[in-house]
């Protein structure tokens, strides 16, 4: 394996041994214990793209294992703005780094860097495309929750159209026996080939508009925000958007054990309400994307997470 | 008089090549291409919709003095996987050739999604289709992953 572009570059047995290396970490993610299992390796963390939570959870999944991080900074200020070539970025990165973390606003973007470079690529998204690391993190926090991924009903809910998170955990899910119930507005439906391609994978897929009554049937809620630039006008967005919002009073049929995420950063999709009640887990997962990404980036550079880390019980 | 059925619609070449069996309406498709639908030095017959036993009707071009070659004629499977060409040399047939799409369509059309990283013109690596299915044709872009719009692809090639 080289890089991680698709969730396709994984096996089901790789994603297993990934999360159980994740649940060995945690106790070095939260700083409990100090590994430098990465000491003298660079990480390249070239984000094309506005990152919050993708670029930091890198940068200390690197450096909690005792690695270095460089950035490419502002993109307005880099030699991108000049014209430079992806390629030609990702000839001169790769001569500095041991692995590379790259977001950009074209599909394709990462396959493209992963042909032209030496160094492994991590995909952090690309355009409306793929988003592998937020899945694994995503399955991280619902095996962790659930005690297994194999067999959920899975609700998506949201912007299904643009968001590169729900295609990328769609695929995946699907791949362990997973229900899915695509919730979303008629604009931001799952993209037909998408859904046709998990059909054809034996999936059982429902779409429908409406979340609130569905509920009831769900392992897991998986919400995410839609964004304002993805419609022409205002009028447009404010049409869809009130659409799906979750209250906690909306969960009193939910099952004790559901579960809501959400990639973040959340607007107003989901009620502070529902941050007290048992089924909020979307802190937990922001959290999990250090110890995800930490798993993958020993994956990827070939270092073996030991069987038994000191200070860790899990 | 010659009765009209009997009328040689294209008279036969000395040299070249002759691409038989294209889906009726395609051969202009098919000039473009092959790049020959432009400035190009060589006679070019091309006849539309002519009866067929095997395909009800049909298109057939016949290039003069210029014998294609096989990395050429595979662009042809993007909208004639089926057809049939001859190479022929002092009015005989030389050689016969099969169109073959292979795994991979490389270098001979860009991705049709607006969005792909190889929408940029100045970068280098190789634009790279895949093909997913056969019957129906589906290509699907290396990098982008998308399935391609094979009414817009024949606008796109390089």
């Amino acid at each position: 394996m080289k890089g991680l572009i698709t969730m396709d570059d994984l096996t089901n047995e790789d994603i297993y041994n990934i999360l159980a290396d994740a649940e060995r970490l945690l106790p070095v993610a939260r700083g409990e214990t100090y590994l430098p299992l990465l000491k003298g390796k660079i990480l390249g963390n070239l984000f094309f793209e506005p990152s919050t939570r993708t670029r930091m959870s890198f940068e200390t999944a690197m450096k909690r294992l005792g690695g270095d991080v460089v950035n490419l900074g502002d993109v307005k200020t880099s030699s991108v703005v000049k014209g430079e070539t992806l390629f030609d970025t990702i000839q001169m990165v790769d001569g500095y780094t041991d692995i590379i973390a790259m977001r950009h606003p074209r599909q394709g973007a990462a396959r493209y860097a992963q042909d032209a470079a030496g160094v492994p690529i991590l995909n952090g998204g690309d355009g409306a495309g793929h988003h592998p690391t937020q899945t694994m993190l995503d399955l991280f926090t619902i095996q962790q929750s659930h005690g297994s991924i194999e067999g959920l009903t899975v609700i998506l809910a949201g912007d299904l159209r643009y968001g590169r998170t729900v295609h990328s955990l769609s695929h995946a899910l699907v791949r362990f026996g997973c229900r899915l119930i695509f919730a979303s507005p008629e604009l931001l439906r799952m993209p037909t080939e998408i859904v046709e391609d998990l059909r054809e994978h034996g999936a059982d897929v429902t779409e429908t508009e409406d979340l609130l009554g569905n509920i009831n049937k769900a392992d897991v809620v998986y919400m995410t925000r839609i964004q304002k630039e993805r419609f022409a006008d205002e009028d447009e967005y404010s049409k869809v958007a009130g659409a799906y919002k979750l209250h906690a009073r909306d969960l009193d049929n939910a099952k004790s054990e559901m579960v809501i995420l959400h990639p973040l950063p959340r607007v107003d999709e989901i009620h502070p309400s529902v941050d007290q009640t048992r089924h909020a887990r979307y802190f937990e997962q922001a959290f999990n994307g250090v110890v995800a990404r930490m798993a993958l980036l020993c994956r990827l550079l070939d270092i073996e997470v030991p069987a038994s880390i000191e200070g860790g019980d899990a | 008089m010659v009765g009209e059925h009997n009328m040689r619609r294209v008279t036969a070449i000395k040299n070249g090549t002759v691409i038989d069996h294209i889906p009726s309406g395609q051969a202009l498709k098919v000039l473009e291409l092959l790049n020959l639908s432009g400035d190009t030095s060589v006679p070019v017959s091309l006849v539309m919709n002519v009866p067929s036993k095997k395909m009800g009707a049909k298109d057939i071009i016949k290039v003069e003095d210029r014998e294609l070659t096989q990395s050429e004629l595979d662009r042809l499977a993007l909208v004639a996987p089926d057809s049939s060409i001859a190479i022929i040399r002092a009015y005989s047939v030389a050689e016969k050739l099969n169109v073959n799409l292979g795994e991979e369509v490389r270098n001979v059309v860009r991705c049709t999604f607006s969005n792909c990283i190889t929408q940029n013109p100045r970068e280098p690596l190789p634009h790279r289709l895949r093909v997913a299915k056969t019957a129906p044709l589906t290509l699907r872009c290396h990098y982008c992953e998308r399935p391609q719009d094979l009414s817009k692809l024949i606008r796109n090639l390089i």
